[in-house]
């Protein structure tokens, strides 16, 4: 049971400002809403405003919310804090002047205002006829459930920005700024994304240039030279291999390569382990196979 | 008064469980593993207890081990299996499994093994045909639920074993939700290895079991003393194994009662479908144990129903969201492949031996009006379906 303040179960119990506001077809007065979240996610919210035009000021304010008990607050909530402001006035609020009028929310409902802040900002932008990217591939997966970040948008925010570290990952996107329970989850996506592009580049680099641009992974399509082919070998192990072993306690390290046999030497754990022919089979022998050439056969010396 | 409807998620523990426990608790303080006959007759206990929980699984006293829990047992057996056959590196399970095991396989997948999620269909029922094809002879070891906890949907464990068998395979099954709700008897079946858990059965927590079956090669998890037989290193929890055997003879007495169970969720069950619109029951079609519905209330979710029936003084639970701390919808449900319109507003209802019909004649009550307020504040609400449906939503992919 989340322990919410006594300001957000009242809100959610006796909410206010719940609905839809009809356009009066009135001079002077617009009706318009801002909508974010899914029902994919979990949470979403409808924000209806009436607007005069000529004071650019909000004369009314509704919710329709799908959601959690602390969404329902923060959108009731949201309704009384903008009512009778300018909408430039309006956009200076932030999800934490939302969260303080609660009476503060549980970090890991933090998003539940963050949503309201962007409905407003939807509404907003959508009066002033203003586009508001957005991204389907947002829906899916949460990763960081405080602020409702898919992990689609953080693999995005990554790639778009180059981002190496989950502290930068926070900065941009918010997740794992919450109650940071999916920082890891943040730091294995960061992990899997470096580890794609190492993959990537591992191959290209020994593969002739003029091959490049039709260079098709997992493995070179034209032939390789011997030193090319040992290279190559030797970072998938480095790379795709020792980590698995190192983490039972074993390990491996290249012996020689005659033709397409492999000759390695298992270490540790794996040396002593009566499934070592299935670990040069299944956790070696393959991924060589899988990313260097097809035909390799590895042996323990 | 609470009215407690979330006995898939802990059970009461009975009077008569509690006062078989409390002279452990007190004068009887004697560890069983000391030497002298203070210490002893505490042992004697264990025994019985013993006894009595293998009497409700139709197993042997010698394949009992007591431990802390379900998560110990499955964390065990799935341990326990794989170093039965090192040479061996795959493993299956199904995608609706408790954490206890899906966390267990993740953890080992990233050290090389491979694991084979089963799916499940719209009624959360398992295709054998597609574990027959998952089945190779580098397979160590089948783990499945006896009983899904949120949705009560019963799998066929029987077959599963015999295929599991047949392949040369260990058949772990976690029956936390179902001992002591349906008849069990390991004696005459495939099952290697099964995991059970007091506190779902109205004993106390922090107490659970592991059946071995006799002749399998064992190895312990924990390790550091010769507690049951060198099986599960650590001082024994005394009090919780005596009110684990006391509450395994009470299971054994109420399974011949549990129809009644049945009677008041199916009054449960009838009563939501047939007075609120846009209700469901989830795995309705399958098989079910008899304490347990799944209703999926469309358009509305589920935490926000729970914190209302939490008002009225009912404890239910709900797969969704913000009770588990998570946004991601029930894992299970999600398997399922139900409509999001339903993933987030399922809300489970589980009962026991102590539940009233007055209990369930409340919910009846205040149900409807709890749907109508969510309902209202909904911009998903039936008006608007055409929302969902411009968004492509209406349908989980």
């Amino acid at each position: 049971m989340w322990d919410y303040s006594e300001k957000v179960l009242e809100l959610f119990y006796n909410p206010i400002n719940q609905g839809t506001i009809d356009d009066p077809q009135e001079p002077d007065v617009a009706v318009v809403y801002g909508e974010v979240g899914s029902i994919a996610c979990g949470d979403a919210l409808r924000l209806h405003l009436k607007i005069q035009q000529s004071t650019d000021s909000i004369l009314d304010a509704r919710f329709q919310t799908f959601g959690c008990t602390s969404a329902i607050a923060s959108s009731s909530a949201l309704t009384e804090i903008i009512k009778g402001k300018t909408l430039d006035e309006a956009l200076h609020i932030t999800n934490q002047d939302i969260a303080d009028f609660l009476g503060g929310l549980p970090e890991a409902k933090m998003h539940c205002s963050v949503m309201g802040q962007e409905a407003l900002e939807a509404a907003i932008y959508k009066y002033r006829g203003i586009e508001v990217e957005h991204h389907e591939d947002d829906d899916g997966t949460l990763v960081c459930t405080c602020y409702g970040i898919s992990e689609k948008k953080i693999r995005r925010a990554i790639a778009e920005n180059r981002l190496t570290t989950v502290e930068q990952v926070t900065n941009y996107v918010k997740a794992g700024g919450g109650c940071g329970s999916c920082l890891a989850d943040i730091e294995d996506i960061l992990l899997d994304i470096q580890h794609s592009a190492e993959s990537v580049k591992v191959a290209p680099t020994l593969t002739p240039e003029k091959e490049q641009s039709t260079q098709a992974l997992p493995y070179p399509s034209t032939p390789l030279t011997n030193l090319q082919k040992i290279t190559l070998i030797q970072q998938v192990i480095d790379t795709e291999v020792r980590p698995l072993l190192l983490a039972d306690g074993g390990d491996v390290s290249l012996h020689d390569v005659e033709g397409d046999r492999v000759l390695v030497k298992l270490q540790g754990a794996c040396g002593s382990c009566p499934s070592s022919t299935q670990t040069l089979k299944y956790a070696i022998e393959a991924k060589l196979k899988d990313l260097v050439l097809p035909s390799l056969i590895v042996e323990a010396i | 008064m609470v009215t407690y409807l979330d006995n898939n998620a802990t059970t009461r523990t009975d009077p008569d469980v509690l006062a078989a426990m409390l002279p452990y608790l007190s004068e009887l303080y004697g560890n069983p593993s000391s030497m002298h006959s203070f210490g002893g007759q505490v042992g004697a206990a264990i025994e019985t207890a013993r006894e009595q929980v293998a009497s409700l699984l139709g197993a042997e006293p010698t394949e009992i081990i007591f431990n802390s829990c379900g998560s110990e047992g499955n964390n065990t057996a799935i341990h326990a299996a794989l170093a039965a056959q090192p040479e061996k590196r795959h493993i299956i399970t199904t995608a609706v499994e408790h954490p206890a095991i899906l966390a267990v396989c993740k953890h080992l997948e990233k050290r090389g093994y491979q694991v084979t999620y089963l799916s499940v269909n719209s009624r959360g029922e398992l295709d054998l045909m597609e574990l027959e094809a998952a089945m190779t002879g580098g397979t160590a070891l089948v783990t499945t639920m006896y009983a899904n906890n949120e949705t009560g949907v019963i799998f066929p464990v029987e077959q599963i074993g015999a295929i599991a068998q047949s392949y040369g395979a260990t058949y772990h099954v976690d029956a936390v939700q179902a001992v002591g709700k349906v008849p069990i008897n390991l004696a005459t079946s495939p099952i290697d290895l099964l995991t059970l858990s007091g506190h779902k059965l109205h004993a106390p927590k922090g107490i659970g079991a592991l059946y071995v079956r006799k002749g399998f090669r064992f190895r312990p998890f924990l390790l550091g003393g010769h507690q049951e037989r060198g099986r599960r290193a650590g001082t024994h929890n005394v009090p919780g194994i005596v009110g684990l055997g006391k509450a395994a003879e009470l299971a054994q007495i109420h399974l011949a009662h549990v129809q009644r169970e049945a009677e008041l969720r199916d009054m449960l069950e009838h009563g939501i479908l047939t007075t609120i619109p846009d209700t469901v029951v989830n795995g309705g079609g399958a098989p079910r144990l008899p304490n347990t519905t799944n209703i999926g209330f469309k358009y509305i979710e589920g935490e926000a129903i729970l914190f209302m029936l939490n008002r009225e003084g009912i404890c239910a639970s709900s797969g969704s969201a913000c009770t588990s701390g998570s946004l991601d919808p029930s894992h299970v449900l999600t398997a399922m492949g139900l409509p999001y319109t339903i993933l987030h507003g399922s809300i489970r209802f589980s009962l026991s031996r102590y539940t009233t019909e007055a209990e369930i004649r409340q919910v009846l009550t205040v149900m409807p009006e709890i749907v109508e307020r969510l309902r209202a504040l909904s911009p998903f609400n039936n008006d608007q379906v055409e929302w969902l449906q411009e968004r492509d939503l209406a349908v989980a992919t």
